[in-house]
């Protein structure tokens, strides 16, 4: 793992790290080098750990009062709610935890679009990411069906319905996934256990994202690659460790605002009304993270291709490695693409917006055009980018910009004689 | 070794693989079935509804294999307009007559085709249901006219056990 040979310093350290070198991978982690330059950006994969833990622990303790029974599920979270010992609180950093795990992935997610982080070597995290993405959802969507409310009803009766749009097996797998022939009893304690299931996988995938990052090392604002250890990396511990520390107590501030201020200010009021198989309330939507999806997925007005778009815009962020062409990864440096890179983020914003709203009238018109230009950057924008962009040229090393020489970096430069 | 001989070792390296692979398809497969509709929800079979209080133009709702049955006893009016429509207009073409079999009694899962909401009644641009999830119009035969569902409402099996009892399933 380590460049270096490393020897724990005790005799009995030896002794075990002979035979279990566990100290020589705690060794290898802090010591990791990383680049001088990362910015608060980057703090995101920690915040991003630390929101996984927080699910496991609460989602642990919140199933052992929990029942997964159609006639009784609603009540057991009301009892959580209202009998078990600080259940309210469990429950609402579970569910407000869900959004806020949401929240910073969107932002890891950008902060790799803006940096280039998906290209060369980097494509393996990258894809790793994207399936830890798609667990998250699936995790997040069977976890909001366990309270047995409106929502949750007929949120899984919505979602489990697309694969109906899939010609000929379609209704087979359906009835398959729900056990019967509507949501029912069988389909909540499969989502359960699912529920309980995916977190782990996740957790397995994390390990191995971070071990595919630990082969070429992190990305940096800069872009470019760096040597390690040298002049321009630091050790993990403890410079980067206090930064994410830092980073994480103010993630925590706005966490700590939902759970105690507004916990309910993300969910639907409609779920606090027990399931009822006979009555769709009047407007479904799914929790804001999942809008923009949503949002493509009704600008489609055939119901197959509407769940073939909503997956396509999902499945080719995995490809996106191979679509941008460009060989230069940091935004810094691709003055047209930082531009589309706004237009993106404004577009996918629109997107969720609209997936909330009706989908009838101008917010129908606004998701097509959104919906087609998000096709658009992935598939004509950036495949062409990379051939026409003129790009600014990059710095030697990540200390070349600071110490002079490039005129484009007078901002790094200021900053940094003013810490002088 | 570079020869293209297939030897004993080759031979037995495929049947050991295609049996472990047969051997491991007959074990997984009762892993996926028990996901099925198990023998207690399979008999769940059928349900009978006593329809003598439904007035014309009233639609009751019950519960099937836990989805909504409409039972909608429906006026002149609505049955005129239902026959009168052409084929070519329908998204999925299919005569009232074979929809209703007795004019009087539409009889449909209240199911949306298109994502499984639950329509409401006496809505939309055609007088029957308008599913409010993402905007399906049915006409008061039940039949699909606008929006992303692809089907007509189904139509569940069903018999008159007498003039006043509907028996589904």
């Amino acid at each position: 793992m380590s460049e270096h040979e490393y020897k724990p310093k005790s005799k009995v350290g030896q002794w075990f790290n002979d035979r279990l070198p566990l100290l020589t991978l705690a060794n290898h982690l802090t010591d990791y080098p990383t680049p001088k330059n990362l910015n608060y950006w980057w703090t995101f994969g920690g915040i991003l750990t630390f929101c996984l833990i927080t699910q496991i622990v609460t989602g642990l303790t919140l199933a052992m009062h929990y029942i997964a029974h159609a006639d009784m599920a609603f009540e057991s979270v009301e009892h959580i709610m209202r009998d078990v010992n600080y259940g309210w609180l469990i429950r609402y950093i579970h569910a407000n935890g869900a959004s806020m795990f949401f929240l910073a992935v969107y932002i890891h997610i950008f902060r790799s679009l803006f940096y280039g982080s998906y290209k060369s070597p980097r494509e393996i995290i990258w894809i790793l990411g994207i399936i830890i993405y798609l667990l998250m959802m699936a995790a997040a969507f069977m976890g909001y069906v366990l309270p047995w409310g409106q929502m949750s009803f007929w949120g899984a009766t919505v979602i489990t319905n697309l694969f109906s749009a899939i010609p000929l097996v379609g209704e087979g797998i359906v009835t398959w996934l729900w056990g019967g022939y509507s949501v029912d009893n069988p389909t909540l304690t499969r989502f359960f256990t699912l529920h309980y299931l995916i977190p782990f996988l996740i957790l397995g995938l994390v390990v191995l994202h971070i071990w595919a990052l630990h082969v070429p090392g992190n990305n940096n604002p800069v872009g470019i690659d760096i040597k390690k250890p040298s002049k321009d990396t630091v050790p993990f511990h403890p410079y980067i460790v206090i930064k994410d520390g830092f980073a994480l107590l103010m993630f925590m501030i706005v966490f700590a605002f939902f759970v105690f201020y507004s916990p309910n200010i993300l969910g639907h009021a409609d779920n606090y009304i027990e399931a009822n198989p006979m009555v769709t309330p009047a407007h479904i939507v799914p929790e804001w993270y999942l809008l923009p999806f949503y949002a493509i997925l009704r600008s489609v007005p055939d119901k197959l291709l509407g769940v073939v778009a909503m997956l396509s815009a999902i499945l080719i962020l995995a490809v996106l490695p191979w679509l941008d062409t460009s060989k230069i990864r940091s935004a810094v440096f691709r003055p047209l693409y930082r531009q589309f890179y706004w237009i993106l983020v404004a577009d996918v914003l629109i997107l969720g917006y609209v997936g909330a709203m009706p989908a009838e009238g101008l917010y129908l018109l606004i998701a097509r055009v959104a919906t087609a230009y998000y096709f658009l950057h992935f598939l004509v924008i950036l495949p062409i980018l990379g051939f026409k962009e003129k790009t600014i040229p990059i710095p030697l090393s990540i200390t070349e910009p600071v110490l002079g020489g490039n005129p484009n970096l007078a901002m790094a430069k200021q900053k940094e004689s003013k810490i002088e | 070794m570079s020869e293209k001989k297939t030897k004993r070792r080759d031979f037995l390296f495929t049947a050991t693989t295609a049996v472990g692979a047969v051997g491991a398809a007959a074990v997984v497969w009762p892993m996926i079935d028990q996901m099925n509709p198990d023998a207690s929800v399979k008999a769940l079979a059928s349900t009978e509804v006593d329809v003598s209080s439904v007035n014309p133009g009233n639609t009751i709702t019950v519960l099937w294999r836990g989805k909504p049955v409409f039972i909608r006893r429906r006026t002149q009016d609505e049955i005129d307009e239902a026959r009168s429509v052409k084929m070519e207009d329908l998204i999925h073409p299919e005569k009232d007559e074979d929809r209703a079999k007795n004019p009087e009694w539409l009889v449909m899962l209240g199911v949306c085709t298109h994502l499984g909401c639950v329509p409401l009644n006496d809505k939309g641009d055609y007088n029957g249901w308008f599913c409010p999830c993402h905007g399906s119009h049915y006409d008061t035969s039940g039949r699909i006219r606008k929006g992303p569902a692809p089907w007509n409402m189904e139509i569940p099996k069903y018999e008159f056990v007498n003039a006043n009892t509907i028996k589904i399933g």
